[in-house]
């Protein structure tokens, strides 16, 4: 008996090295509770047959292009859409034996933080069904949470794999930005965009990281990526860790997140860390506006694509060819790409580009130098990842503004293009919390061995409690 | 700064060709004014000798080798099309583009 709810990448592989069991049984044992789980949860917009071998399954976020596997991207405007080639990642998890199980849940093109804004219906939250499970990659993290999956990709842009994370309770990181490829992925904002893994243990995150990351030729922006480490120790001595006051002080931040933070943060000492303060002054205030700018400046330009000529929706009945572009993106577009086409559109235009996507790129810079100031001091700073537990469902959709704040403590490093972890550090009112942490660019050797130091002392139970 | 107007909102949604029913229009227009005014909340910094940023890593412009290599097969590349004739995309006629 295969418990999938426990059982890592690792444990998987380890059996299947020493033949406790078969490929085909390791994939059958997925599908089954994916049987059994997803009709409650929807983390799955499309199952795979097994391909046959004897690597460890995964399940990819459907922004990420498999040939010959639909991906849809969450919209109506990709529904029958199927890739013709394989996107780098995908071809890199192929190189490594690894089979698709299938095609994870995301908000529409990977904009949203609740998995709400798929046009396919939400995922729902293995801790508690009522609750999102995050977003935009909450199909990911549910699906791994819920034993659905022994680990995941995903994407982020401004928190999609940190944020789901941190509310379904496992690991997941956002690589830095240039390390993974982005070749044959559905591209939402190309200066912000990283693919990256989500898994159970922190050491199956390193180990995922480890078989995407690299340079691609197809990918201009990637660069050679330093050897990756599976971290071992417990031991953080010499390890410098910062504590931002304005990510970690915020009003927004819920109690019980503060103290399962705080808690961790008195690990990281205990663990011989040398813990301080330091500051992130136009972090919190700015990271924000400067994202929701910049993301939708380049969403607007990404999105162009879709125009129903070369591929995905058109409208059945234009009358001439700018109808048809215009009733196409109308009839295939849900609200939110709408609404990021519009401003990102308003924010591009003559006589406004300066005051709002040209001041945006300066307030860029502005947080990149103040992260790369307290790097000088710090080798990583740590915040809660979500100022909150996961939510209910529908609790935000009725307000934008109120939803794009999930992602206040994820967004600014993002900005910078810096790596983040997110590591479950405890629960409160039931429901798992996140801690982040941030290293410099290149640092996720850093971020493993912290983490798992963390994890080991923290002992999560990642099962949500229902099924223990 | 100055709130969108209804007619700026058009013009907007006409440069990124979308349509906009006028019940839609009803749902966006608030929702849009509030969220130009929160991220005009960059333009409160000075930032008059700050740099732009338009990447986040280091690197300079990376030139490919002008090598001809085989590309997507013309079968392929029309897989998704929603309407085709021969090897090529068929599009209504007409309307300004």
């Amino acid at each position: 008996m295969i418990d999938t709810l426990r059982l890592t990448a690792e444990g998987a592989k380890d059996m299947l090295d020493r033949k406790e069991v078969s490929g085909a049984e390791l994939f059958a044992a997925y599908l089954a509770a994916i049987g059994e789980r997803d009709p409650e949860l929807h983390c799955y917009l499309h199952l795979c047959d097994d391909p046959g071998g004897d690597g460890i399954p995964i399940a990819i976020k459907d922004v990420i292009g498999t040939k010959g596997i639909p991906t849809t991207a969450g919209s109506k405007i990709l529904e029958h859409y199927v890739p013709v080639y394989d996107s780098t990642v995908i071809a890199r998890c192929k190189a490594h034996g690894l089979r698709i199980l299938g095609k994870t849940n995301t908000d529409e093109f990977a904009m949203g933080s609740s998995t709400e804004n798929s046009a396919y219906g939400p995922t729902h939250n293995p801790w508690d069904p009522s609750r999102v499970p995050g977003g935009s990659g909450g199909g990911s993290a549910a699906a791994v949470t819920a034993g659905l999956a022994p680990w995941a990709l995903g994407s982020d842009t401004g928190g999609s794999i940190k944020q789901p994370s941190a509310l379904c309770g496992n690991v997941g990181l956002r690589p830095t930005y240039g390390t993974v490829s982005r070749y044959g992925i559905v591209a939402f904002a190309s200066s912000l965009d990283q693919v990256g893994p989500v898994a159970k243990t922190v050491r199956d995150c390193a180990y995922l990281y480890s078989i995407v990351a690299g340079h691609d030729p197809c990918d201009t922006t990637t660069v050679e990526v330093p050897e990756i480490v599976l971290p071992q120790g417990d031991d953080l001595k010499g390890l410098r860790v910062g504590i931002p006051r304005e990510l970690n002080d915020h009003p927004a931040i819920e109690p019980g997140v503060r103290e399962a933070v705080q808690r961790a943060i008195e690990l990281c000492r205990e663990l011989g860390a040398e813990v301080g303060e330091c500051s992130l002054p136009h972090a919190v205030d700015y990271g924000l506006p400067c994202y929701y700018l910049i993301a939708p400046a380049e969403a607007s330009s990404n999105l162009a694509r879709y125009d129903g000529v070369r591929f995905g929706y058109r409208t059945p009945d234009a009358t001439d060819r700018l109808d048809m572009y215009k009733r196409t993106r109308d009839e295939g577009f849900g609200d939110e790409p709408k609404r990021r086409i519009l401003v990102g559109t308003y924010a591009l235009s003559a006589g406004y580009y300066d005051a709002y996507y040209g001041q945006a790129q300066k307030v860029r810079t502005l947080l990149a130098r103040e992260h790369a100031e307290a790097f000088e001091r710090f080798d990583v700073l740590v915040t809660p990842t979500s100022p909150t537990v996961a939510f209910e469902l529908g609790g935000r959709t009725a307000d934008p503004l109120a939803m794009y704040a999930s992602d206040l403590l994820t967004i600014p490093s993002c900005m910078a293009g810096l790596p983040g972890l997110n590591v479950p550090c405890g629960l409160s009112e039931g429901l798992p919390v996140g801690l982040q942490l941030i290293g410099p660019q290149f640092a996720e050797n850093t971020l493993f061995r912290l983490g798992h130091a963390l994890e080991q002392a923290i002992g999560f139970d990642a099962v949500p409690a229902r099924w223990r | 700064m100055s709130e969108i107007t209804r007619e700026q909102l058009l013009h907007v949604a006409h440069l990124a060709r979308l349509e906009l029913r006028e019940d839609e229009l009803a749902r966006l227009e608030a929702q849009l004014r509030d969220i130009i005014a929160a991220v005009s909340k960059v333009s409160e910094l000075d930032l008059t000798d700050v740099p732009p940023t338009s990447h986040p890593l280091d690197v300079v412009n990376v030139w490919g080798d002008d090598e001809p290599r085989p590309s997507l097969p013309v079968e392929a590349a029309l897989a998704n099309a929603p309407e085709r004739e021969g090897d090529f995309f068929r599009v209504p006629p007409g309307g300004a583009t």
